[in-house]
């Protein structure tokens, strides 16, 4: 029994051990961030906080205009997927056909595209209808990206809803209006939320196209990050500070739909 | 009679637009890869035009980058799979007890995953693995071993290490939400009959875990194939072809030496190696919904 105890403790020092690990870099970027820039290249754990590098962030006004690009796109690419894929959801889950269940396979397929596939056509299509380096350009894409996941995870959120409800609410006679604003909103809007979240995240993140399609106008914050790259550009505290701009949100989010995000990333394959 | 047919068509029309757009975003991207894949198409170079036969295919095979690029992208694709799979499962397990702080431990393990690739890698090519200040130069000059310039001279290694630190938190998050299915019961039982903890891991645990962890295969996969953003800011492809992998070939083929005819080529090469992964996939998916319900 004794012999048993101590194990567990050393077992539980070392998943501690390995999450801090895991997490350092970023509690290092955190770090690097409040500190100067001459100090950003020493390892010290003890200095002075300061706030410039942030200032210089904001005082760089392209960084705002980056930010805005980040959340313009993540907003607008969600609520675009929304409106095509909510209508669509509620369809199959409740006016389900003997379709419904190849139509969501058919659908969850088409993220197997891998994107570096269709490169080139999306280049051009885009380059010929003037939406290269347009932040429309990226929403219509992370919409298209994120739909099969949008109406899988909507789909999932309205089966759990009783049926039997929203018969009595139509047998009362409610419109489909009315059922849906006072019956099938206030119940769907958990799942619905973890959802938008999820795509927030996805959309914020996406790097390949925002690289590929956008240069400067409407270039995103992950486009805007990797500008410092180049050997000129190493600015550390600077940089860890943008960067934390960048992700904390996103990670904020992220924790927030923690247990939601398993069956959405996976389909319901792992719930 | 006729109220019912009325709904009905309503509710196909709901779903018509997303149906719709998604068939068109799968179908006319890729049929323009395939349509350029045998033309002669340089954005350069207006003259060169017509029908190519299999020139594109034969050209990118010759390529100097195409083996490299094609052996890149299966060691990235396998390193990082074995890396975040087997790790993934051992933290799973790990996790799967009672601990002191286990679910602020879960949100530090899992926090890597959202963090944007461009930031992951810059943090990592500079603050993490930068050949002078870098951290890790730091602690080796100070046990008194020669501090080493991880993407200059081990980029690939380096390109891995940075995917599994993004990748791992979700076969982590994957296989620790499959661990909570596990049978309590069976494995009391099997403790009782003495069955020691390595045995009940190969016989119980991996056997349970086995369909998460051919979904995280599947899933990490088809990302891992258009890896792209890491490898653009960190290396650019390089030392040389050190680096290239299918997805950055078809970046420098088609956007920065604008052959669009080899590149789509290059990108058909990626449809096709998804599309056996994705063969399996999409079996296992129906067969969940099936089974599920």
């Amino acid at each position: 029994m004794e012999a048993s105890r101590k194990k567990v403790g050393l077992l539980d020092i070392l998943a501690w051990l390995i999450a801090l690990v895991l997490f350092f870099p970023i509690f290092w970027m955190a770090l690097t961030a409040f500190k100067t820039e001459q100090g950003a290249y020493s390892p010290d754990l003890f200095f002075v906080p300061t706030l410039d590098s942030f200032r210089e962030v904001f005082a760089r006004s392209d960084y705002k205009a980056h930010a805005l690009n980040s959340i313009y796109i993540s907003f607008g690419s969600t609520i675009l997927c929304f409106l095509l894929a909510i209508p669509a959801a509620y369809r199959m889950a409740f006016f389900p056909t003997p379709k419904t269940r190849s139509t969501l396979v058919w659908m969850l397929s088409t993220k197997m595209m891998p994107s570096v596939g269709v490169l080139l056509p999306i280049y051009l299509l885009a380059k010929s209808a003037g939406l290269l380096d347009s932040i429309w350009g990226l929403i219509l894409i992370c919409a298209l990206m994120n739909l099969p996941v949008a109406v899988w995870m909507s789909y999932t959120y309205f089966c759990e809803i009783p049926k039997a409800i929203l018969e009595a609410a139509r047998v009362d006679g409610a419109g489909l209006f009315h059922e849906m604003r006072d019956i099938l909103a206030p119940m769907a809007l958990p799942g619905i939320s973890s959802t938008a979240l999820l795509l927030i995240i996805l959309s914020w993140n996406e790097s390949f196209w925002s690289i590929n399609l956008t240069s400067a106008k409407a270039a995103p914050l992950t486009v805007f990050i990797a500008s410092y790259s180049s050997p000129e550009g190493l600015f550390w505290a600077k940089l860890s500070a943008a960067s934390l701009l960048a992700v904390a949100p996103i990670m904020v989010m992220g924790w927030l739909t923690q247990k939601r995000l398993v069956s959405g990333l996976t389909f319901g394959a792992v719930k | 009679m006729a109220a019912s047919t009325k709904p009905n068509r309503l509710q196909t029309l709901l779903q018509a637009p997303a149906v719709g757009v998604l068939f068109l975003w799968m179908i006319v991207p890729l049929a323009m890869t395939i349509y350029f894949s045998f033309i002669r198409y340089n954005l350069l170079n207006p003259d060169t035009k017509g029908f190519a036969k299999f020139e594109n295919y034969k050209f990118l095979w010759e390529d100097p980058a195409f083996f490299p690029a094609i052996k890149n992208t299966l060691v990235l694709i396998g390193s990082v799979l074995v890396i975040t799979v087997v790790f993934g499962t051992l933290l799973a397990v790990l996790f799967e007890r009672k601990f002191f702080g286990r679910n602020i431990a879960t949100l530090l393990v899992i926090a890597p995953f959202f963090i944007m690739p461009t930031v992951s890698a810059l943090l990592w090519k500079n603050m993490m693995l930068h050949p002078v200040y870098g951290l890790l130069a730091r602690a080796f000059a100070a046990v008194g071993l020669t501090p080493i310039d991880w993407f200059g001279h081990y980029p690939m290694v380096s390109i891995i290490a940075l995917v599994s630190w993004e990748w791992l938190p979700f076969a982590f998050l994957i296989l620790y939400t499959a661990m909570k299915s596990l049978d309590h019961e069976q494995r009391e039982a099997a403790q009782i009959d003495g069955a020691s903890s390595v045995q009940m891991f190969f016989h119980i645990t991996i056997p349970h875990l086995k369909r998460a962890m051919g979904v995280v295969v599947m899933i990490e996969t088809i990302f891992l194939l258009s890896i792209f953003a890491e490898i653009y800011t960190t290396t650019s492809g390089g030392p040389g072809t050190a680096t290239t992998n299918l997805a950055y070939l078809v970046y420098s083929l088609g956007l920065q030496q604008f052959d669009v005819g080899l590149a789509s080529a290059g990108g058909i090469l990626a449809v096709i190696l998804a599309n056996i992964v994705s063969f399996f996939l999409v079996k296992m998916w129906a067969k969940s919904l099936k089974g599920g319900g």
